[in-house]
C-alpha cells in the first residue's frame, strides 16, 4: 500500500485546491441541473406528445458515455471550467428530468380528483398534494445526478477543468503510486459522502411529506 | 470526421477492441453476478450485504477504481476488466435477485406440485420468467460498461477511448471527436438493442397463462 497519508500531508495546499475545484464544478453543474429539469420536468408532465419526446431525447443522453460528453465540448466551448460545466449538467440532465415527469406522472389522478372535489385550488393541489407525493422519486433523481456529476468530475482534467481528478491524472503520469492512489481514495470518498448525505435528505423528506396523513 | 475517414482501420480497431473489452467484462460479470443473485435472492440478510457491498463499487468513480487497481495489478487489459466488472455488479446481481424475487408465488407452487426439483425449477421455470428483468439490468449494464471502458484507455486498456486521449495529446480534435462519437453510437446502439429483446421477452411471456 502506497503512503497515501503521508502524500496527502505533505500537499495540503494541492489536495485542497483541487478538492475546492471538484466541489464548486460539482456543485454548480448540480445547481444548473435543478435549474433545468425542474420547471422543464413540472411543464412538461402534463402534456402528451412533447413530453414523448423529451424522455426519448433524454434517455438518449443518459447512454452517452460521461468521458465522450465531456471531450466533444472541445471543438464547441475549448478547454477549462465552462466546457466541464456545461458537460456535467448535460450529464447529470436526465436524472433529474425523467424522474421528475415519472413522479409526478404517478400521482394517483383518482387522489387529485378527490382534492378538486373538496375545493381545493390548482395551486394548492399542486402544493398540498401533488408535489409532496411526487417528491420522493424526484428526490431519487437528484440523489443519482448529484453522484452522477462528482464521479464525471473527476474526468473535468482531461479538458482543463481541474478538480481531484488532477492527483489521478498526474499521479499516473509521474508513476507515483500515493499521489495516485491518494487522488482516486480522495475522489471515492466524495461521491460516497454525497451519496450518503442525499440518501439521508431523501428518507427525511419522504418520512416528513410522504408518510400517509 | 475527416480523420475518421482518412484511418478507417485505426477506427474500426479500437471499436472492436472496445466490444471485446466489453464483452469479456460482461461475460465475468455475468459469471458472478448470476449466482450471487440466485444466492442472495431468498436470504434477506445476505441480499442487503451484497448490495450494500456492490453499491459502495458502484458509487465509486470510474477513473478512481481504475487508478485504486494500478498499484496492485499495473497497467493494461487485467486491471481495466476488473474494474469494469467491478463496476457492473451493483445493477446485474440486483436485477438477478429482483427478478427472482418478484416471481408469483402460485408459479413457485405449482412447480413442486407438478414434482419439479429445487435446480429445475430455477432453470426451467424461475429464470426464464425472470428474464426480461434480468436482460433490463444486462442492458443498462452493457451501456455502463462501454462508459466505463473509455475511461478504461487511461491505464492503458486500448479501445475507443484510446483515439480520445491520443487525440487530446496530438492536439487532433477530430480523433478525440471520433473517439467520442463512436463511444456513445456503441453505447446507444447496444442499449436500443437489448432495448428490443427485452421488450420481444417480456411479450413472448405476457401471451403465457
Amino acid at each position: 500500500m502506497p503512503d497515501v497519508i503521508g502524500w496527502i500531508w505533505s500537499h495540503t495546499a494541492l489536495v485542497g485546491r483541487t478538492a475546492q475545484e471538484h466541489a464548486i464544478l460539482s456543485a454548480v453543474a448540480l445547481l444548473l441541473v435543478l435549474a433545468t429539469s425542474l420547471p422543464l420536468g413540472f411543464g412538461l408532465a402534463r402534456t402528451g406528445r412533447p413530453a414523448t419526446l423529451v424522455v426519448a431525447a433524454a434517455n438518449t443522453l443518459r447512454t452517452v458515455p460521461s468521458l465522450a460528453l465531456l471531450v466533444i465540448m472541445l471543438p464547441i466551448l475549448g478547454t477549462g471550467f465552462l466546457p466541464s460545466v456545461v458537460a456535467l449538467t448535460l450529464y447529470g440532465l436526465p436524472a433529474v428530468l425523467l424522474n421528475t415527469i415519472v413522479g409526478l406522472r404517478e400521482v394517483d389522478a383518482d387522489v387529485v380528483e378527490a382534492a378538486r372535489g373538496q375545493g381545493l385550488s390548482e395551486a394548492q393541489i399542486l402544493r398540498d398534494v401533488t408535489i409532496p407525493l411526487a417528491l420522493p422519486v424526484i428526490l431519487a433523481g437528484i440523489r443519482t445526478a448529484a453522484v452522477q456529476i462528482v464521479s464525471a468530475a473527476t474526468l473535468a482534467v482531461f479538458i482543463g477543468g481541474g478538480g481531484l481528478g488532477e492527483l489521478i491524472s498526474s499521479g499516473l503520469a509521474l508513476m507515483d503510486m500515493a499521489q495516485l492512489t491518494a487522488g482516486a481514495l480522495l475522489v471515492a470518498l466524495f461521491a460516497i459522502a454525497t451519496e450518503l448525505t442525499l440518501g439521508t435528505l431523501q428518507r427525511s423528506f419522504a418520512r416528513r411529506f410522504g408518510a400517509p396523513a | 470526421m475527416a480523420w475518421a475517414i482518412e484511418n478507417p482501420a485505426a477506427l474500426g480497431e479500437a471499436l472492436l477492441r472496445h466490444m471485446v473489452l466489453v464483452g469479456l467484462a460482461l461475460l465475468i460479470s455475468l459469471a458472478i453476478a448470476l449466482p450471487l443473485g440466485i444466492w442472495s435472492a431468498r436470504r434477506p440478510r445476505a441480499y442487503t450485504a451484497v448490495l450494500l457491498a456492490t453499491g459502495l463499487l458502484y458509487t465509486v468513480p470510474a477513473l478512481a477504481l481504475f487508478a485504486l487497481l494500478v498499484p496492485f495489478m499495473g497497467l493494461g487489459t487485467a486491471p481495466a476488466v476488473t474494474a469494469i466488472v467491478l463496476y457492473s455488479l451493483l445493477v446485474l446481481t440486483r436485477n438477478v435477485a429482483v427478478g427472482l424475487q418478484t416471481l408469483p408465488g402460485e408459479v413457485l407452487e405449482a412447480a413442486d406440485g407438478m414434482g419439479y426439483g429445487r435446480w429445475r425449477r430455477l432453470l426451467a421455470i424461475e429464470l426464464p420468467l425472470a428474464a426480461p428483468v434480468i436482460v433490463a439490468g444486462v442492458r443498462l449494464t452493457v451501456v455502463t460498461q462501454v462508459s466505463v471502458a473509455t475511461v478504461g484507455a487511461f491505464i492503458g486498456a486500448g479501445g475507443l477511448g484510446d483515439l480520445i486521449f491520443q487525440g487530446i495529446t496530438q492536439d487532433i480534435g477530430e480523433k478525440v471527436l471520433a473517439g467520442a462519437v463512436a463511444a456513445s453510437a456503441l453505447a446507444v446502439l447496444a442499449d436500443e438493442a437489448l432495448r428490443r429483446l427485452e421488450r420481444r421477452l417480456a411479450a413472448s411471456q405476457g401471451g403465457e397463462p
